[in-house]
C-alpha cells in the first residue's frame, strides 16, 4: 500500500489518514472509475471505486458515511453529515452541512 | 545562512527607509464626490494614477478613523513616489496629506470648494506633472530580500488551493520569514473553523489570546448580530461551493495553509495598520472580500501580494502587485491569462510543495524588479475602502 513516489496522476487526494472525504483532482470523473488515491501527508496509495460522476475539486466519502457523523479533512471537523453516504459516492452540500452557522 | 540569505531585488528606497518595488504616482480622492477631479488630472497627466473610491462623507468614530488610516498608508505605501491628494474641502484634505507627509514624499493638496472642478484639475495637474517627472529619474537599487513587505490573501478558493497554492504561500513565508521579511495574512471569518490551531500559531500565549477574542468579537458583533440566515451562500461563496468546497471550517483549513508549518505571528493588527513590532508575520484583522483585503494590507505597507485561488479571482490592486498562484488544471487550462505561477503539478504529484515554494519565491523577485503580474497587465486596480457601518 505504502509508495513513498507515486510514478501515475492520482485521481482522488487526501490530506491525511484520519480523513474520511477525499478530493477529486481530475476533470471528467465517471461513476465506476477504479480510482488511485493519494494521501498527501506520506505519498502513500490506495484503490476506491467512484459511485457517482464527480467533478473536479469535489469530495468522495473514503467509508459509509452516516447522518450525524462528523466529516474529517485535514484530520479535522470540517461539518456533520446530514444524509448517510456510501464509501465512493459524492460528498457536498446535500449531505454535509457546517456546524458553525 | 539558507539559499534564500543572499537574495536580492531591485526597488526603489522611499525618503523613510522602506522599499517599494513600483514607482506610482497616485491622485488620491479623500471623498466619492471628488473623484472625478482625480480622474480627470489622472487623464490629463500620463504616468498618474487616480484611485476612486466610494466612501469618505460624513463618517464618524472608528468608522472615519480606518477610513483616514486607509487613506494615509495607501498615500504612505512605499510603492507611491509621491501623491496628489483632491478633497472637497481642505479640513480632511490637510488631515490626510499630512499624515501620508510624515514618509518625507512629495505630497501636494486640493480642496475643491471655493474653485470648482476646472481650476482644481489646473492646479493640480501642474503638481502631478511635476512629481512624474521627479520621480521618474528616481533609479532602482539593489535591496535585500528581508525588505520586502509580504502580503497574503486567497480568493474564490476551492479543494485545489488547500491541496496546493495555499501551502505554496505557506512554504513561502516558512522560507523568508526566518530571513527578516515582514508577513501579513487576515482574513478574520475565514478562520471559523480552524480558529484553535490560529490561535495556537502565535507567537505567545498573550497574543493568541489578543487575537482569539479578536475572531470571536467578529463572530458576536458582527456575523451572529446581522446574520440573516446560515451564511450558506456567503461564506463559503457560490464560486467556493461550486469548486467543491462545503463548508466554512473546511474552507478555514484550506485558508490557514498559508502560515506554512512553522511560522509564528508576532502581532495582531486593526485593518488598514501598518506593524510596528519589527520584521515577523502579523494578523491584520481583515475581510475576507478579495478587493477589500488586499487595498487594507496595501495599507498597512505591504508592497507585493501572493494570493492563491482555484476557481480564478481576477482581482489586483492598483499600487501593489498581486501575485496570483493556482493549483487548479482546469482554472489554468480556461483562465491561464490571470494566473502568474501554476502549481497544479502539485494534484498530478509531479511537484513538491517544496519546488513550489521556490517557484513562488523566483516570481516575488521577479515582480520586485518590474515584471508586470497578469493582474497589472490586464489592468485590475480594484481599490475597495471597508466601511463598518452607516455614515451619519
Amino acid at each position: 500500500m505504502s509508495n513513498p513516489t507515486i510514478d501515475e496522476i492520482p485521481h482522488l487526494l487526501v490530506h491525511e489518514k484520519a480523513d474520511n472525504v477525499g478530493v477529486v483532482v481530475v476533470e471528467g470523473l465517471c461513476a465506476g472509475t477504479d480510482l488511485l488515491c493519494c494521501i498527501t501527508h506520506d505519498n502513500s496509495t490506495f484503490r476506491l471505486t467512484a459511485k457517482h460522476d464527480v467533478p473536479i475539486g469535489h469530495k468522495v466519502a473514503l467509508s459509509d458515511l452516516k447522518a450525524g457523523d462528523t466529516a474529517i479533512k485535514y484530520g479535522e471537523d470540517i461539518g456533520q453529515v446530514i444524509a448517510d453516504v456510501d464509501q465512493g459516492e459524492h460528498v457536498h452540500t446535500h449531505n454535509l452541512k457546517t456546524k458553525r452557522w | 545562512m539558507t539559499k534564500y540569505s543572499d537574495m536580492a531585488f531591485f526597488g526603489f528606497r522611499r525618503e523613510n527607509g522602506r522599499v517599494g518595488v513600483r514607482n506610482h504616482v497616485i491622485i488620491l480622492p479623500v471623498d466619492d464626490i471628488s473623484n472625478a477631479a482625480c480622474e480627470a488630472v489622472a487623464n490629463n497627466v500620463k504616468g498618474t494614477l487616480s484611485l476612486p473610491h466610494a466612501y469618505g462623507r460624513l463618517q464618524f468614530g472608528e468608522d472615519l478613523e480606518l477610513h483616514f488610516r486607509t487613506m494615509i498608508g495607501t498615500g504612505s505605501n512605499p510603492n507611491v513616489a509621491a501623491v496628489v491628494v483632491i478633497g472637497i474641502e481642505p479640513g480632511w484634505t490637510a488631515h490626510i496629506a499630512n499624515g501620508i507627509r510624515e514618509t518625507g514624499k512629495p505630497v501636494a493638496e486640493f480642496a475643491i470648494e471655493q474653485k470648482g472642478d476646472f481650476e482644481t484639475i489646473r492646479a493640480a495637474s501642474w503638481a502631478a506633472k511635476d512629481f512624474v517627472q521627479q520621480t521618474t529619474e528616481v533609479q532602482r537599487e539593489k535591496c535585500d530580500i528581508s525588505e520586502l513587505w509580504i502580503s497574503t490573501k486567497c480568493g474564490e478558493s476551492d479543494t485545489t488551493t488547500g491541496l496546493g497554492s495555499c501551502p505554496t504561500v505557506g512554504n513561502m513565508y516558512d522560507k523568508l520569514l526566518p530571513e527578516g521579511i515582514t508577513g501579513f495574512f487576515g482574513e478574520t471569518s475565514e478562520i471559523t473553523g480552524a480558529e484553535h490551531i490560529c490561535q495556537k500559531r502565535a507567537v505567545s500565549e498573550d497574543v493568541g489570546e489578543r487575537w482569539y477574542r479578536m475572531w470571536k468579537a467578529y463572530q458576536d458583533e458582527v456575523i451572529f448580530a446581522h446574520q440573516t440566515d446560515d451564511l450558506s451562500d456567503s461564506q463559503p461563496t457560490k464560486g467556493n461551493i461550486e469548486g467543491g468546497l462545503t463548508t466554512i471550517e473546511e474552507k478555514a483549513l484550506g485558508n490557514l495553509e498559508k502560515i506554512g508549518r512553522t511560522s509564528r505571528y508576532i502581532d495582531i493588527l486593526d485593518p488598514a495598520e501598518p506593524p510596528d513590532s519589527g520584521a515577523g508575520l502579523y494578523f491584520m484583522d481583515s475581510s475576507s472580500a478579495a478587493a477589500e483585503c488586499v487595498t487594507l494590507m496595501a495599507a498597512g505597507g505591504a508592497v507585493v501580494h501572493t494570493f492563491p485561488t482555484g476557481q480564478g479571482n481576477v482581482v489586483g490592486n492598483p499600487i501593489v502587485p498581486v501575485i496570483k498562484i493556482t493549483a487548479n488544471p482546469r482554472t489554468m487550462r480556461t483562465m491561464s491569462e490571470h494566473v502568474d505561477v501554476d502549481v497544479s503539478g502539485i494534484l498530478r504529484r509531479e511537484m513538491t510543495i517544496d519546488e513550489a515554494g521556490d517557484a513562488l519565491i523566483d516570481m516575488i523577485l521577479r515582480t520586485s524588479n518590474g515584471r508586470a503580474t497578469a493582474a497589472e497587465a490586464l489592468g485590475h486596480r480594484e481599490f475597495s475602502m471597508t466601511k463598518l457601518y452607516r455614515s451619519a
